[in-house]
């Protein structure tokens, strides 16, 4: 049976024609699709590595803008607390301050008082002195009026310096 | 739905073809001549029979004979016609086949490559596949393929190139893969789509091109040289000294001897193979179509039931073509990257070394 038996004319077209197509395929067909879609992969691969790397930095960013809004909240309250402290401190010096000064006015105050109760006093004192004279002048003057009144003075001054 | 469809019409159709075929034995069915005349070779194309006369397109004829160089169309020597003294042998060795007569008065082939129904056929198919594939390669010329993916056909054609070159060729020839993927994939989606095109039933279509040992010889010949001339060290050290006892490759080499007849019954199986699968499978189904007309002449009865059943049992056998069909395709191309990685395979540690 000539079924078995390859056929001289078409072996001579079949190698012909696969050999066209195989050489035509293969330079313009086959590697250009698959070279595309192997680039299309790597890139399809490489936008994934890239979003996975942009994934984990976004959680990084995340982290790092947490661990900032809580060192700032902890400033927050470290300044509120000083501050507090401040006004505190502020508040007591103040106090003692006015204090001072109010004790210092006071002593002064005190001083002039007494100065001027010493002068007050200096004036009473001489205001009696000049009176008591001017009383005693008087008395004397009274007691002087008649010989007796000088005798008897005369005698006891006498009396008295002996 | 669609695809059901076509398949459907193209049911049809094959049926169709017999039926005018049958007319002409006058009322003999001659099954195992229809058969054969089919999935054999022919000088026209014979599409059908219409009101008696033959429906055949003529194809060009080219001969050098002993008087030199004759072009000439097929339909010059059609029924029994002579034509500067070339002629289409009845019967004996060159039946069917365009013979001279030699000095001594026997029947002598002439130098032949006419375009044949196989060769129109198979200009046809590989016009086809060059339309199909390189349009395919004309989107990613003018896309940016980087950015989006093809769809419609190109997605299609991508999507099987891709199966093909991911799961048969870069599994099986390992690292070189590059280098051998252009010749595989041609080879998948030359045998795919003339095993499809063997399936169709009218005209374009219909030849049984993948199932003719020439087709596949040479087709397995690729193989072979691709396998073989581009093998490594390892390969050809596998070959002339394989692994096993001195005893055996020393004084008679036998297993040199079995090592290299490995090296050709790898591609005469891969012919054989897909030469038998496409061929009866044309042929089983043009048998079951046969049933029909055999049937026929027993009763309207036996003959109307039985074509019931064939249709039944024809569509089963032609959705089983259209399965073959790829799974030649693929058992050829993966068998022939598996030889190609065999050849490939185990010297790269060498290579590194000689490096």
């Amino acid at each position: 049976m000539n079924l078995m038996l390859p056929d001289s004319g078409l072996l001579f077209w079949m190698t012909i024609i696969f050999a066209v197509v195989f050489f035509i395929l293969a330079k313009f067909g086959f590697p250009v699709i698959t070279g595309m879609v192997e680039k299309r992969t790597k890139r399809i691969d490489d936008a994934i590595g890239a979003a996975r790397e942009a994934e984990t930095r976004l959680r990084s960013l995340a982290q790092d803008q947490e661990r900032i809004i809580a060192e700032a909240q902890a400033e927050h309250g470290r300044i509120l607390k000083e501050a507090a402290e401040e006004r505190e401190k502020m508040i007591v010096a103040a106090q003692e301050q006015a204090r001072a000064e109010a004790g210092k006015i006071l002593e002064e105050a005190r001083e002039k008082i007494q100065e001027e109760k010493e002068a007050a006093l200096r004036d009473i004192r001489r205001e009696v002195a000049v009176l008591s004279v001017a009383i005693a002048e008087k008395v004397v003057r009274k007691e002087l009026s008649t010989a007796e009144g000088q005798k008897e003075m005369v005698d006891r001054i006498f009396d008295e310096l002996s | 739905m669609r695809k059901m469809l076509v398949i459907f019409i193209a049911l049809l159709t094959f049926m169709a073809h017999p039926v005018f075929a049958s007319g002409s034995s006058e009322g003999e069915v001659d099954v195992a001549e229809m058969i054969f005349g089919h999935i054999g070779d022919s000088y026209g194309w014979h599409i059908t029979e219409w009101n008696g006369h033959h429906v055949t397109i003529p194809l060009p004829c080219i001969v050098h004979s002993s008087t030199g160089w004759h072009v000439f169309m097929s339909s010059k020597i059609e029924h029994g016609h002579e034509y500067e003294g070339l002629f289409l042998a009845e019967d004996g060795r060159y039946a069917d086949k365009i013979v001279e007569i030699g000095p001594d008065g026997s029947q002598v082939r002439p130098f032949d490559i006419s375009i044949t129904k196989n060769v129109a056929s198979l200009m046809f198919g590989s016009a086809l596949l060059l339309i199909i594939v390189l349009s395919c390669a004309r989107w990613y010329r003018k896309h940016d393929a980087l950015e989006k993916a093809p769809g419609g056909f190109a997605g299609l054609m991508e999507m099987m190139i891709m199966m093909v070159h991911d799961d048969l060729i870069k599994d099986s020839v390992g690292p070189d893969h590059r280098k051998y993927a252009p010749y595989l994939l041609t080879a998948f989606f030359f045998i795919f789509l003339n095993n499809l095109l063997g399936i169709v039933p009218f005209f374009p279509g219909g030849a049984n091109l993948t199932g003719n040992i020439a087709v596949t010889m040479v087709l397995a010949l690729f193989t072979f040289f691709a396998v073989n001339l581009f093998a490594n060290k390892h390969y050809w050290k596998e070959i002339f000294w394989p692994d096993g006892p001195i005893f055996l490759k020393c004084p008679i080499p036998i297993l040199q001897v079995i090592e290299i007849l490995g090296m050709f019954t790898k591609p005469f199986s891969l012919m054989v193979r897909l030469f038998a699968n496409i061929m009866a499978g044309h042929a089983m189904i043009l048998g079951l179509v046969s049933v029909i007309f055999v049937a026929a002449r027993i009763g309207p009865v036996i003959g109307g039931s039985m074509t019931l059943i064939t249709m039944v049992f024809g569509v089963f056998m032609d959705c089983l073509e259209l399965l073959v069909a790829f799974i030649q395709a693929y058992v050829f191309t993966m068998l022939s990257a598996v030889f190609i990685g065999l050849s490939r395979q185990g010297g790269h540690e060498e290579a590194t070394h000689d490096n």
